[in-house]
């Protein structure tokens, strides 16, 4: 690990301003993704600003009837809200279908929007890879690409993301609350914070420099039948190959955001007028512009199957 | 002098499949660190106090030393052991503050004022832990590498339980989570044992949570 110096920061609008101004200066909240990729010197922050002490960490009920979740509430503090667990039941099921126990107690959920990829290419420092060092070249497209995205990638980088929180979040049509360094703060549509790579695959988010997420923010609840459907290599504590976050209601119409095929939450509004015609008609409309590769080319019939057993899971429900 | 034996395999196809086994675990290029001390020693230590097993512990510390080696290297508390060092086998296991985490993943500086558990502070040979005489009964173990770790989620996973934290596993959101070998599985899916004493790990917890109920 590359030596750094560490602070606790006093407040939100002083963390964003020193993080701006301070060269190689990063925040740490869980530190669950950032030490590990630390260890690893993929990430080499030479400032590290503690924002744990912020008091970030409360869900509050808002005005119109919705939720806001601090930016470092735990994902088991989160996922175990009764709120949440009534009203978002989505929410609780992607949060606890992610990490272990152990990891849920610490990652945060500001810091899950922001974890890394786990394409295996960013993580060899010895491949190629322009995410982790602009401009070397993409080893994942020609490789071992089975985990990797099928669509809303690009020549440069074929990554996906990997949370299941956010896939949630983007059914639930989550804002994300932030503050700068001369404290003004602004809400981001979940929709509009992650990137697609195109050719600058290293900016992964629509976040300023030194802009700090204060919260999410989840509008009033919308009912329905609430599913997290999650396809992995082994029953638990592994990321996933596809996920449905679902929220559907009686007359068949919903909501449905998939994980594991892009380098964003992946969900396209206009292919859900297709629902209530079933998996098939709307897996079409929402990968129609789907490129996998030889070796996830099965994650688009698994898609359509996954969604397949949301949509019964929820008439059973 | 033999002949070369010509490969058919290129250079991508072979760098992809040595990346191919990395990736069947969580996540691939793991390996565990030394300890800051005998990296490049820093330049500037970071003062950190806190509780470790009911006793106030101060120290100068690394900024890059994770709690972890605090324990061990510092503290000579060598029960909590470094397995992945990336917080995917749980090996590293310890309750802070009540809630269990991977000690792995965390600073020893950003510890300020926490109260810290490990295994030592659960038991000690004379005076067991009712986890650890369950897991002693029921050879909840074969080579006692992953076991303190095991010990310290198992104790938590039941106060998580009794606070009604709910699992993947948990049929009904919002109803109180059952004690079902299922629900200790999936809750203790963190911790890694090579061995793989898992049945008798979970008849373990399952004797412990019984007769505390």
């Amino acid at each position: 690990m590359k030596e750094f110096t560490y602070e606790r920061a006093a407040s939100t609008q002083e963390a964003a301003a020193k993080a701006k101004e301070t060269p190689g200066a990063k925040f740490i909240a869980g530190g669950t993704n950032l030490l590990d990729l630390m260890k690893l010197e993929i990430e080499t922050p030479r400032h590290l600003i503690d924002v744990n002490g912020l008091g970030l960490d409360k869900i509050e009920n808002t005005q119109d009837g919705g939720l806001r979740i601090g930016a470092l509430v735990r994902n088991t503090a989160l996922a175990a809200d009764m709120r949440v667990r009534k009203d978002y039941g989505v929410l609780s099921r992607a949060l606890l279908a992610g990490a272990s126990g152990q990891l849920r107690n610490k990652a945060t959920t500001a810091g899950n929007l922001l974890q890394r990829t786990r394409c295996p290419y960013f993580y060899d420092i010895n491949q190629p890879c322009n995410k982790r060092s602009p401009g070397s070249g993409c080893a994942a497209i020609e490789g071992f690409s089975r985990q990797l995205g099928v669509i809303g990638t690009s020549e440069s980088c074929i990554a996906t993301n990997p949370s299941d929180m956010a896939v949630a979040m983007r059914a639930l049509d989550a804002e994300v609350e932030t503050v700068d360094d001369r404290g003004r703060t602004r809400k981001i549509p979940i929709a509009e914070f992650h990137r697609l790579p195109g050719d600058t695959p290293h900016i992964e988010t629509t976040l300023a420099s030194g802009e700090l997420i204060t919260a999410v923010t989840l509008p009033r609840p919308i009912g329905g039948t609430h599913v997290y459907r999650k396809v992995r290599d082994r029953a638990s504590y592994a990321f996933a190959l596809v996920s449905v976050a679902a929220v559907l209601q009686r007359d068949g119409t919903g909501r449905v955001a998939v994980g594991g095929v892009a380098h964003r939450p992946w969900r396209v509004e206009d292919a859900e007028a297709d629902l209530p015609k079933g998996a098939k008609a709307f897996s079409a409309r929402l990968l129609a512009d789907a490129k996998p590769t030889n070796d996830n080319a099965f994650k688009i019939p698994l898609v359509e199957r996954t969604v397949a057993a949301a949509l019964n899971d929820a008439r059973q429900q | 002098m033999p002949k070369p034996v010509k490969l058919e395999v290129s250079r991508r196809r072979l760098l992809a499949a040595g990346t191919a086994t990395a990736m069947a675990g969580v996540v691939p290029g793991a390996q565990a660190q030394p300890h800051p001390s005998r990296q490049k020693p820093s330049q500037r230590p970071t003062g950190v106090s806190f509780e470790v097993n009911g006793k106030p512990r101060s120290l100068q510390v690394d900024n890059r030393t994770t709690l972890l080696d605090a324990l061990r290297e510092n503290l000579s508390l060598t029960g909590t052991k470094k397995g992945c060092d990336h917080g995917q086998c749980g090996a590293c296991t310890v309750i802070v503050n009540g809630v269990r985490i991977n000690s792995c993943l965390t600073l020893a500086v950003m510890h300020e004022g926490d109260r810290i558990t490990t295994i030592e502070g659960l038991g000690q040979p004379e005076q067991l832990h009712p986890m650890q005489a369950a897991f002693v009964k029921h050879d909840g173990y074969q080579c006692g590498y992953c076991t303190p770790g095991q010990i310290c989620s198992a104790v938590a996973v039941l106060d998580e339980i009794k606070a009604g934290i709910p699992s993947h596993v948990s049929p009904d959101l919002t109803a109180p989570p059952e004690l079902t070998n299922a629900e200790l599985r999936e809750r203790m899916s963190g911790n890694i044992c090579r061995c793989g004493a898992y049945s008798n790990i979970a008849e373990a917890i399952a004797e412990v949570a019984g007769s505390s109920t």
